[in-house]
């Protein structure tokens, strides 16, 4: 190659003010796509301001949300944050599944080159690091401390903060999409295409500063849940009585622990490479692009096990629970999830084996993905020695697990015919490995995710949800998934690439339309999903569910009302067996109903929004280059953080009447129900 | 362990007194003592913080070698000083380590005296550094002059920034301590800056013997 490629745009021009901003830096003055969905979410911004601000509620949700370090609550703000962040990331589906579906015979589609790659990347970013991991860490922080008979997490303020940082990074993310640009260099933003050489713009910055800023949060909700689960288990439960899901967050957890600090390190790499002008991952004074690709994926590979093994969690929780029998082979199952974890970091290379670091090194992580491959049908196997037998009750969360085990089995047959490093050079970057990855993230973590919400929403509302669109929603889903992903399977093997915005081949188009169609179909999915929450809040008395035990479950969480108390427990379980629930029922033992104590409780603080606050602003100044204000937020960031530990009143008690009064109104629900009650001591 | 035999792995039998109830729910309860899980907490965030150390050691190991026809480690580094500079650190994780004892004995005064002993030696670390890093610049070795260069100021200065925020954490305990004194919570916060200023003792050495003295034998 004799000439360099030009930059795609030269770089901005900067102020001391404002930095890079400028008018050119607002692309719905140019740009009408971004110009409609521009003034589409500022009417939508204006409206939901108004309607907080008429019914009054910023003050309610400022002290009982906003600033709350209530786990469940924290796990349920999570939860909507992956639910408004997919709703972003499958509108950028749905446009590159447009863009591929017209732009043949001459046609340029209507997206361009520089708007396509940027929509191509935040897709991928956002599925995975504001879609996914709030989903995963929602759930995690809902359901162990129930599951673990504990009254809240380790460090609560700590999971208040990790929120907000999440979601710090999630606000910088979408700034991108009126201010500026977002990267063009596909989600992991591999040098030299991310050097400064290449993407002189504020897009790999956007890029850089919102994973900083939500990796924070992630490395400490990690540290927070593990000391949980180490920590603060209910007395008899030993680590081989710790529910199945408990186990893969631990596992998770621990993976996220020893993966995000890689992310971290590596993007400031990069960052040094784009603001100093190190020459890490350049290709001049001994810089070297492909390490940024090791060290990126030694987090990369991790991560998609830090999305997947809570959800074997959840499948294991769904499968027992809906086959009204003990999960088969608990301990191997403990055992495949440890054993992956370890794997886990044990194959980042088969994601380039292409880059050429001979035979022996491709063998080597060929054969240990392959291996993986073991403790996974394992647990498949366990899942369907679980059913076996059993009186399986075909709700939406067993109608999802079973989805899952269909599509899983046929993506991870995909990914070990992928970890063939012969075939990986022909597959490599082709729509195979695409459609690889969303069959086992989309059948794997996405069908999770839903399995999840139905089985644990009656916990955490009090309700359960409707069926009808449920089954809606499923029914669109399933077969919507396989009709968007088949055509991309079979157009890999015909050797289509990735990322591609046009095509010269036209017998390549009712493929795309075919897919396309299949991406309709679960738009249509989607939106009977939201459907169905708003018909369930609407009808929420129909579905109500007082009993706290709607499926007639095994594990703690459904030992306590639903919702639970703020405290959880009013007295901390006594754990004997493995399904600690389930062993109570047996027994016939209720709850004690007198002797109440005092709660010891985490106080709310707004420091977390304040601290996330600043952060955010300090990632935008950076972003931009705005000197004067990434200085003073910085300064802001220690000061604040310094005050916080000032406070040295960081709890409370509630009183034990208040705890009485709560359990008396528990004591009638369960009564009316007719239920067996406790006894006194 | 089998699920047979997990099932009937109950622990020891209870003693008639107690009830069903009490069987099954901690009648009994105390609070979780505060900051219980600090200390394990503090080692896990170390230990993810190592795992950036590691990244920036591999780094170096990668590139440590690529010097772009610029200056290499024989020709930039000096030995006495950087002796001197690990002495520094050494010295003040002797000094916390009196700090500590101190905070043992419930003496405040000596415990936030070994506590500013220990900010000098840091300090002095700190500036002998910047003086080294002030040295090289002006002799051309810049962060921006080699792959080897980025390597070495970003490990080196990485260390440095953690020592810079341990001085501020250091001087924000000496005044809690002189407002509250020796209460649990400030022990606490005491024993988390102890493992935090001994973990970057050990990250020094392996800097010290990796990127300096194996350096020199490049």
């Amino acid at each position: 190659m004799t000439a360099v490629p030009l930059p795609a745009t030269a770089p901005p021009a900067w102020s001391p003010l404002l930095g890079r901003i400028s008018l050119e830096q607002l692309p719905f003055l140019h740009e009408p796509i971004v110009a409609a969905t521009f003034v589409g979410v500022i009417l939508g911004g204006i409206a939901l301001v108004g309607a907080l601000t008429y019914f009054r509620v910023w003050g309610y949700l400022w002290k009982e949300w906003f600033t709350s370090v209530d786990h469940k609550k924290i796990g349920i703000m999570y939860m909507i944050l992956g639910l408004v962040m997919f709703l972003r990331g499958f509108a950028d589906a749905l446009m590159m599944r447009l863009q591929q579906a017209i732009a043949f015979n001459g046609s340029d589609g209507y997206l361009n080159s520089h708007h396509y790659d940027q929509v191509f990347t935040a897709h991928g970013v956002i599925m995975i690091f504001f879609v996914a991991m709030p989903f995963v860490t929602g759930l995690m922080n809902y359901v162990v401390p129930l599951q673990i008979g504990a009254r809240d997490v380790s460090f609560p303020f700590l999971n208040n903060f990790s929120f907000w940082m999440t979601t710090g990074g999630a606000v910088l993310v979408m700034a991108s999409l009126f201010l500026g640009e977002f990267a063009q260099t596909g989600w992991l933003a591999f040098p030299p295409l991310s050097g400064l050489a290449y993407s002189p713009g504020v897009g790999v910055d956007y890029y850089i500063w919102s994973l900083q800023v939500a990796g924070v949060g992630t490395t400490l909700s990690g540290i927070n849940l593990i000391a949980t689960i180490i920590k603060m288990r209910a007395p008899g439960m030993t680590l081989m009585r710790m529910p199945v899901f408990t186990w893969t967050a631990l596992c998770t957890n621990v993976l996220i622990v020893a993966s995000f600090p890689v992310l971290t390190a590596v993007l400031v790499l990069l960052s040094l490479d784009r603001y100093v002008g190190t020459n890490f991952f350049t290709n001049d004074f001994g810089g070297s692009p492909m390490m940024y690709v090791n060290l990126i994926w030694i987090w990369g590979h991790p991560e998609v096990y830090i999305l997947v093994l809570p959800i074997f969690g959840v499948f294991s929780e769904v499968t027992a629970t809906f086959s009204s029998k003990r999960l088969f082979g608990y301990t191997s199952m403990v055992y495949a999830t440890v054993v992956i974890t370890i794997l886990s970091y044990l194959v980042w290379l088969h994601h380039f084996f292409t880059m050429g670091s001979g035979a022996s090194v491709n063998s080597f992580f060929g054969i240990t993905t392959m291996i993986i491959s073991i403790p996974t049908g394992a647990k498949l196997f366990n899942w369907l020695f679980t059913m076996y037998r059993g009186r399986i009750r075909f709700d939406l969360p067993m109608m999802w697990t079973v989805a899952f085990m269909l599509t899983f089995t046929i993506g991870g047959m995909t990914g070990v015919l992928l970890a063939v490093p012969p075939a990986d050079f022909v597959l490599h970057n082709s729509l195979f490995l695409i459609a690889h990855f969303h069959n086992v993230i989309i059948g794997g973590v996405v069908f999770g995710v839903f399995a999840a919400i139905n089985y644990w929403w009656p916990k955490a509302f009090g309700f359960k949800l409707n069926q009808f669109w449920g089954k809606v929603s499923f029914w669109c889903w399933v077969p919507g998934f396989w009709l968007a992903f088949t055509p991309l399977y079979i157009m890999g093997l015909m050797g289509v690439t990735r990322r591609t915005r046009v095509f010269d081949d036209a017998s390549l188009q009712p493929y795309f339309i075919v897919a396309l169609l299949g991406a309709l179909l679960i738009a249509a999915g989607i939106g009977a999903m939201i459907v169905q929450y708003g018909v369930s809040i609407w009808k929420r008395e129909e579905l109500k569910d007082e009993s706290g035990d709607p499926w007639n479950g095994r594990t703690l969480e459904w030992a306590t009302s639903s919702p639970p108390p703020a405290y959880n427990f009013a007295f901390t379980p006594v754990i004997h067996d493995l399904d600690a629930w389930d062993d109570m029922k047996r027994a016939g033992v209720g709850r004690p109903l007198e002797g109440y104590r005092p709660i010891h409780m985490p106080s709310n603080t707004g420091a977390g929004v304040i601290l996330a606050g600043i952060s955010t602003v300090l990632g935008f100044a950076l972003i931009w280059h705005i000197w004067w204000m990434a200085g003073a937020s910085f300064v802001a960031l220690i000061v604040s953080a310094i005050v916080h530990t000032f406070n040295y009143k960081r709890d409370y008690h509630i009183p034990a009447e208040e705890v009485a009064a709560v359990e008396a109104q528990r004591t009638a629900q369960l009564e009316r129900l007719g239920q067996t009650q406790g006894a006194t001591a | 362990m089998s699920d047979a035999t997990h099932h009937h792995d109950v622990s020891a039998p209870l003693p008639a007194s107690l009830t069903k109830l009490g069987k099954f729910w901690d009648l009994n309860e105390h609070d979780h003592p505060e900051g219980h899980s600090t200390m394990l907490g503090f080692w896990i965030y170390l230990m993810s913080d190592c795992l950036i150390f590691a990244m920036l050691f591999a780094a170096f190991g990668v590139l440590g070698g690529n010097y772009a026809a610029g200056p290499g480690p024989r020709e930039l580094f000096e030995l006495p000083l950087v002796a001197l500079n690990t002495s520094m650190l050494l010295f003040s994780s002797i000094t916390y380590g009196f700090a500590m004892l101190a905070m043992q004995r419930g003496s405040v005064g000596q415990t936030q005296l070994w506590l500013l002993v220990t900010a000098v030696f840091g300090a002095a670390f700190l500036s002998i550094e910047l003086y080294e890093f002030a040295n090289l610049i002006h002799e051309g070795a810049t962060p921006q002059r080699s792959a080897f260069l980025s390597a070495f100021f970003t490990l080196v200065g990485t260390h440095g920034l953690h020592v810079t925020f341990g001085l501020v954490w250091l001087f924000t305990l000496v005044v809690q301590v002189s407002k509250r004194g020796l209460i649990q919570a400030n022990k606490r916060r005491l024993m988390c800056l102890s493992l935090f200023w001994h973990f970057l003792d050990v990250v020094w050495i392996g800097v010290f013997t990796f990127v300096y003295l194996m350096g020199m034998l490049r």
